[in-house]
């Protein structure tokens, strides 16, 4: 394959140039309810990328890789799609009964380089590195994986569509996302490629930043099983994010990013 | 060793008679409230033990008027009652639900072994009402009681927005 051409060749190189390609603004989805009654439900959902939560700033999320899965596995289809300046939206109807798994998971491969000493970006799959130019300087390459994640409930929470793929970093419900109330102990568990996440930092914010001084953020990091434990003292929507790095399986000499995230609601009791 | 399974017997026939004879009524006031914008609330009634654990379901009162069933659509923000047992139900529920009751006292009264009070053990139990009003907010009572009672005892607390004042009335 090419890759492996490009891989022996290149990749040594740029192993050496390898830069943190931060990431400034956090991503996320809104649902306009978590927890539902009734038969004939419905969510809306905003997704933007931004510096503060849960606030339109920036730029409208894409909804490309927009997945959404049903309490009994089937996929659902977003409606009533839009992309504003600052905001994309879309509509689920709850059909049924359950836990709704809204979720964007992206796979592949950034690159950073030079092409006549003008920056150029470039994403796509691992096995198609070889569409960037050999001419490319300063090349940085690092692999990605990122997942985010919204739940929604109507009626009673269940756990079908919390199965893990085995790909990437995941979350695993101890307490179930759509249960979360103040003053109880919430448990989560993440794996990472389908075995327990040890010793990963995360955090977790509440929305409302721009109300307050201090983010107030809580820190989070996982135990030897992938666990955290925490007790939220105030209700709202917290944004949770955990990531991850280690050398890329794929591409030699770069890093895999990972990072898991999803919206939260915590109810008061 | 007959005679001793007989009086067994006997002593458990007693006491389930008093059981039987048992009862439990709730008065529950539905303030008048000066706001602009006025629906009658969501309330729903149950019994938990000590430590919170939902026991019985004693009513629901909601929008059960509306067609296809939307009244359910605010079920949801009777928050804590939905969380203990609403969200395991398939509504209307026979004996349970109920329409939404006008400004006024309510006054339900539930007999020992019958339903809803057949399967409730004897124990220290608290009566929970709580209300929901669209476009209002949500308050929650507690009163605590023992079952069977030994004595008559009545109780009540004053809520502050929601709900007026809620009795519970206990008869040996």
């Amino acid at each position: 394959m090419n890759m492996k051409r490009f891989g022996a060749g290149a990749l040594l190189v740029l192993g050496m140039s390898l830069a943190t390609v931060a990431q400034a603004h956090r991503a996320w989805m809104l649902p306009s309810a978590t927890v539902l009654s009734g038969d004939n439900a419905w969510v809306t959902v905003d997704g933007a990328v931004s510096n503060s939560l849960f606030y339109f700033e920036y730029h409208p999320l894409q909804l490309d890789s927009l997945q959404i899965l049903s309490p009994s596995g089937e996929a659902v289809d977003a409606q009533n799609r839009a992309k504003g300046r600052f905001r994309s939206t879309f509509d689920v109807e709850l059909k049924e009964e359950g836990t709704y798994t809204l979720q964007m998971h992206r796979q592949g491969v950034f690159a950073f380089f030079k092409m006549d000493g003008k920056p150029t970006r470039w994403w796509g799959r691992a096995d198609e590195l070889d569409q960037i130019p050999v001419a490319a300087q300063d090349l940085r390459v690092s692999e990605v994986d990122r997942r985010m994640q919204v739940f929604v409930t109507r009626g009673a929470p269940t756990n079908a569509t919390f199965m893990p793929s085995g790909q990437g970093l995941e979350l695993v419900p101890l307490t179930h996302p759509n249960d979360l109330v103040t003053a109880e102990p919430v448990r989560f568990k993440f794996l990472l490629d389908g075995k327990p996440a040890a010793g990963l930092s995360g955090v977790l914010i509440r929305d409302g930043i721009r109300y307050r001084d201090r983010v107030d953020e809580i820190a989070l990091t996982t135990d030897g099983g992938g666990k955290v434990e925490v007790i939220f003292d105030e209700p709202g929507m917290y944004w949770l994010e955990l990531e991850a790095e280690q050398p890329s399986q794929v591409v030699e000499g770069a890093k895999r990013r990972l990072s898991y995230s999803a919206t939260l609601e915590v109810l008061p009791l | 060793m007959r005679w001793k399974g007989a009086t067994a017997a006997m002593l458990l026939s007693v006491s389930a008679g008093r059981l039987l004879a048992g009862e439990l009524s709730v008065e529950v006031e539905i303030p008048a409230l000066r706001v602009a914008e006025y629906h009658r609330p969501y309330v729903a009634i149950w019994i938990e033990d000590e430590r919170g654990r939902h026991q019985q379901d004693l009513a629901v009162w909601y929008d059960l008027e509306m067609k296809n069933n939307e009244g359910t659509k605010w079920l949801k923000d009777l928050r804590l009652w939905w969380r203990r047992s609403g969200r395991q139900l398939e509504l209307p529920v026979d004996g349970l639900s109920g329409a939404t009751r006008p400004v006024g006292v309510h006054r339900l009264t539930f007999a020992a072994g019958e339903a809803p009070l057949k399967n409730l053990l004897p124990g220290q139990y608290r009566l929970v009402v709580e209300a929901a009003r669209e476009v209002g907010g949500l308050e929650r009572i507690r009163l605590p009681f023992q079952w069977p009672a030994e004595t008559a005892l009545q109780q009540h607390k004053q809520g502050q927005h929601e709900l007026g004042r809620v009795a519970l009335d206990m008869k040996p």
